[in-house]
């Protein structure tokens, strides 16, 4: 079976996809893999005739993506294909969840976000069917989903005995708003043609990474290119919230461990960070910034001068305070050989972001597949051996450092000349396009496929929560279950990115 | 007498001496010294609600913790004025008063159901049954050091001027620091600031006691802390000196015990749990040390 090939933010028709059944897609989707293709999306959409399943995988060493597509017709099942390819072991329950496709063979083919399943209501949160371990000295402990503290609702339940954790299982689901529907249309008349607002709040944290893949897959479609000046400031936005989400988790990380002045000292900097995207647009988590077709503010050079004092500032806390703190034993005896995920695991299950790339696996969207500014000044890739707490502690840091440098660049190149916002319109009919975004937490997908009016008919989100969250259990495994919270933290992963 | 009003009277004081260091370690304004006090009148003050999944136990336990405590006090003396009840080997009892409100206190967490409060107390029990051998090793010693076998008398008869004694002290000193880390459940065995169930220790064992019980418990770790504290001073004042300026060394031995704990949790951070015991441990090995000491170097009291 043949793929289309494509790049980040180039649209195709979908009539240009190859289309097979779905034994052919499988044997090719489970070849591709085995040549170091990496699973970007998976998901079902039903046409006219029947289900058709859509993958889209990436060629990461050639910045190409590759596109193919199965005809279900009638069937309502297929071999699945996690068992040779784990990191679609989500991406099959989703669309079993969806449109009751059931992958035969799926070796955990449980609930992912619905309080129900769409087509058997009788299987609901209530009766998830929780993994238990049996024996004398096995504990339970299951938490959430209300939380101490300001988290967002999840539960875990822990199969434990005595202090070491044997087995954690994540059940999610309870962030679910039904966000891809609702990108579908307009259907009513009225109804906005843009989203941005909705973009923004796939997940809170990654309010700028959303809503550039959004702007980015609308542009694509209308095949327009919006001016140096937009992609500077969506650049520098985006970085901003890079640099606050790592420096608040440095901060996160260190309250944890009960490191006071660490938690202290970065909790004060994120405050100077999220303060420069407030003065850009407003919004101290770069809200209202982004919209398709350029950006809502402009950066003036009193803006840049304060913005570059402001990161030199930072960058020189952040280094003394990270240099100290990561030199102290008893951060480093609770940090280092905690929560380890391998090379190995890490590729099978297909983590994404900081957190592979502590794990030694060398991708980062920005380079891999640039967009936007990453175009013209290109991102260095950083990678870690380890994989352990530690090596996710120092990662954040390193990527603070580079973010810092990054927008420092990006203010000395920055011109005012081309428009903030230029008209998007006419969006192709009968489009398929991916859109790919670094955002802090990892690689964050956007795949459209449009109608006859060039209206979305499937809008299909992928946060790398929805990577990452296995990351996390197999992180903790043989671990002290009072190490979790410190191996949560660093990963810090979306519940309502994942719930959508 | 006197130490049973200290401790009634200085004990928040002592938490709010140790939260105001760790806020000015950090950069931060941080509460009054006299928070602690309005904290626990303002628990003593609210209503409180009862989980109907728990005994009479639930109920029952923070009174008898912190009448323990408050027992405990009874029994340190303070410098060269007797303790309230004082006998031979009343440190025996010392100890197990205080264990007799553990045990309450375990009870109540286990009485709730919640795993958080089982996994809590079975974390507090361990480490206690470690601080135990320690706790009975060092006063083995000093009573063995000093020939006598009542609290009041060991410390009045421990100050001998020489180099031995010294050491016997200072090392005990190092010992009830720890000791007064552990029972308080401050860093770097318990955060006593976290939110994260899983990693508590003693906090979890509260989660669900509310108003005035809360209180209870509360303001009997910081008299337990504080009473740890007066034993400290008990061994390191000599005798000799009279009442304003005793009052006055004792009450600057605890301040310098608050801004050495509070210094302490801003300058490290929490131990692993499972490095807990090896901490604990290091107790009882020191006790050990000066026991072998004074029983093969000095040969027992003279």
């Amino acid at each position: 079976m043949n793929w289309k090939i494509t790049k980040n933010n180039k649209p195709i028709g979908i009539a240009d996809i190859p289309r097979g059944n779905v034994q052919q897609l499988r044997n090719a989707l489970i070849n591709q893999c085995r040549q170091g293709k990496r699973v970007v999306s998976f998901f079902g959409h039903p046409d006219r005739k029947g289900m058709v399943l859509f993958a889209v995988l990436t060629d990461d060493q050639n910045s190409r993506l590759l596109v193919a597509c199965a005809d279900l017709g009638a069937e309502r099942a297929y071999p699945s294909i996690t068992p040779e390819v784990p990191a679609l072991h989500l991406f099959e329950r989703e669309i079993f969840e969806q449109f009751g496709i059931e992958p035969q063979g799926h070796p955990w083919l449980k609930p992912v976000r619905y309080p129900f399943r769409r087509f058997d209501p009788s299987q609901n949160i209530g009766n998830y069917p929780f993994f238990r371990i049996e024996g004398e000295d096995i504990h339970e402990v299951g938490v959430g989903p209300i939380h101490a503290g300001i988290i967002e609702p999840g539960h875990f339940r822990f199969q434990c005995r005595g202090e070491k954790i044997h087995h954690l299982e994540i059940q999610l689901g309870y962030q679910h708003r039904g966000v891809e529907e609702l990108f579908v249309g307009p259907i009513n008349p009225g109804e906005p043609r843009f989203k941005p607002h909705l973009a923004e709040r796939i997940a809170g944290d990654s309010a700028v990474a959303h809503a550039t893949a959004y702007a980015q897959i609308m542009e694509s479609l209308a095949r327009i290119e919006v001016s140096r000046r937009a992609q500077a400031i969506r650049a520098i936005a985006l970085e901003l919230e890079r640099i606050a989400v790592h420096v608040g988790d440095l901060g996160a990380i260190s309250n944890d461990i009960a490191h006071l002045l660490g938690s202290a000292v970065f909790g004060a900097i994120r405050t100077a960070v999220i303060n420069t995207s407030l003065s850009l647009c407003g919004s101290r988590f770069g809200q209202g910034l982004i919209r398709p077709g350029g950006v809502l503010y402009d950066l003036d050079d009193e803006l840049k001068e304060r913005m570059k004092r402001t990161l030199n500032k930072v960058l020189e806390d952040v280094i003394r305070m990270s240099e100290s703190m990561l030199a102290t034993s008893s951060v480093l005896s609770r940090l280092e050989k905690t929560g380890i995920v391998t090379k190995q695991q890490a590729l099978d299950i297909g983590l994404v972001g900081p957190v592979a790339r502590a794990s030694g696996v060398a991708m980062d969207t920005r380079a891999d597949h640039p967009f936007g500014n990453y175009r013209y000044f290109p991102i260095h890739k950083i990678t870690m051996p380890g994989g352990d707490v530690f090596a996710r502690t120092f990662m954040r840091y390193v990527e603070i450092k580079q973010s810092v440098n990054f927008i420092l660049e990006q203010l000395e190149h920055f011109s005012r000349e081309g428009s903030l916002s230029d008209p998007v319109e006419n969006l192709m009919a009968e489009g398929f396009c991916v859109s790919m975004v670094e955002g802090w937490r990892g690689e964050i997908a956007h795949v459209v496929l449009t109608d006859i009016q060039g209206n979305p008919v499937r809008y299909k989100i992928k946060d790398p929560s929805f990577n990452n969250w296995l990351g996390l259990a197999i992180a903790v495994r043989n671990n002290g279950i009072s190490d979790f919270p410190l191996c949560n933290k660093s990963f810090n992963l979306s519940y309502s990115g994942h719930d959508l | 007498m006197l130490t049973i009003l200290v401790l009634l009277t200085v004990s928040p004081l002592f938490i709010g001496i140790i939260n105001r260091v760790k806020s000015v370690c950090a950069g931060r304004q941080g509460p009054g010294l006299l928070q602690p006090y309005f904290d626990y009148l303002r628990l003593f003050r609210k209503s409180q609600v009862v989980s109907p999944a728990t005994s009479f136990i639930f109920q029952l336990a923070p009174t008898i913790s912190w009448t323990t405590v408050f027992f405990a006090g009874l029994l340190i003396p303070f410098g060269p004025r007797p303790a309230v009840i004082s006998f031979p080997g009343d440190f025996i009892l010392l100890a197990y008063v205080l264990a007799f409100g553990r045990f309450f206190a375990l009870l109540s967490a286990m009485d709730t159901g919640s795993s958080f409060e089982g996994m809590g107390a079975s974390r507090e029990v361990t480490f206690a049954t470690l601080v135990e051998p320690a706790f009975f090793i060092l006063f083995s010693t000093i009573t063995f050091l000093s020939g006598f076998r009542s609290l009041s008398d060991v410390f009045a008869a421990l100050h001998q001027n020489d180099s031995w004694t010294l050491i016997v002290i200072s090392l005990s000193v190092l010992i009830l620091f720890l000791m007064m880390l552990v029972e308080g459940s401050r860093l770097p065995i318990d955060d006593p600031n976290t939110h994260l169930e899983l990693t508590m220790i003693h906090e979890v064992m509260v989660l669900d006691n509310s108003g005035p019980d809360l209180g209870l418990i509360l303001y009997g770790t910081a008299m337990k802390l504080a009473a740890i504290g007066l034993l400290i001073a008990n061994l390191l004042v000599p005798p000799g000196f009279d009442m304003p300026f005793l009052m006055v060394l004792f009450l600057g031995i605890l301040f310098v015990l608050a801004v050495a704990i509070g210094i302490l949790e801003s300058s490290m951070a929490r131990l692993r749990m499972v490095h807990v015991p090896q901490f604990v441990l290091v107790m009882t090995s020191i006790g050990l040390l000066i026991l072998s000491f004074v029983f093969f170097s000095i040969g027992g009291h003279r």
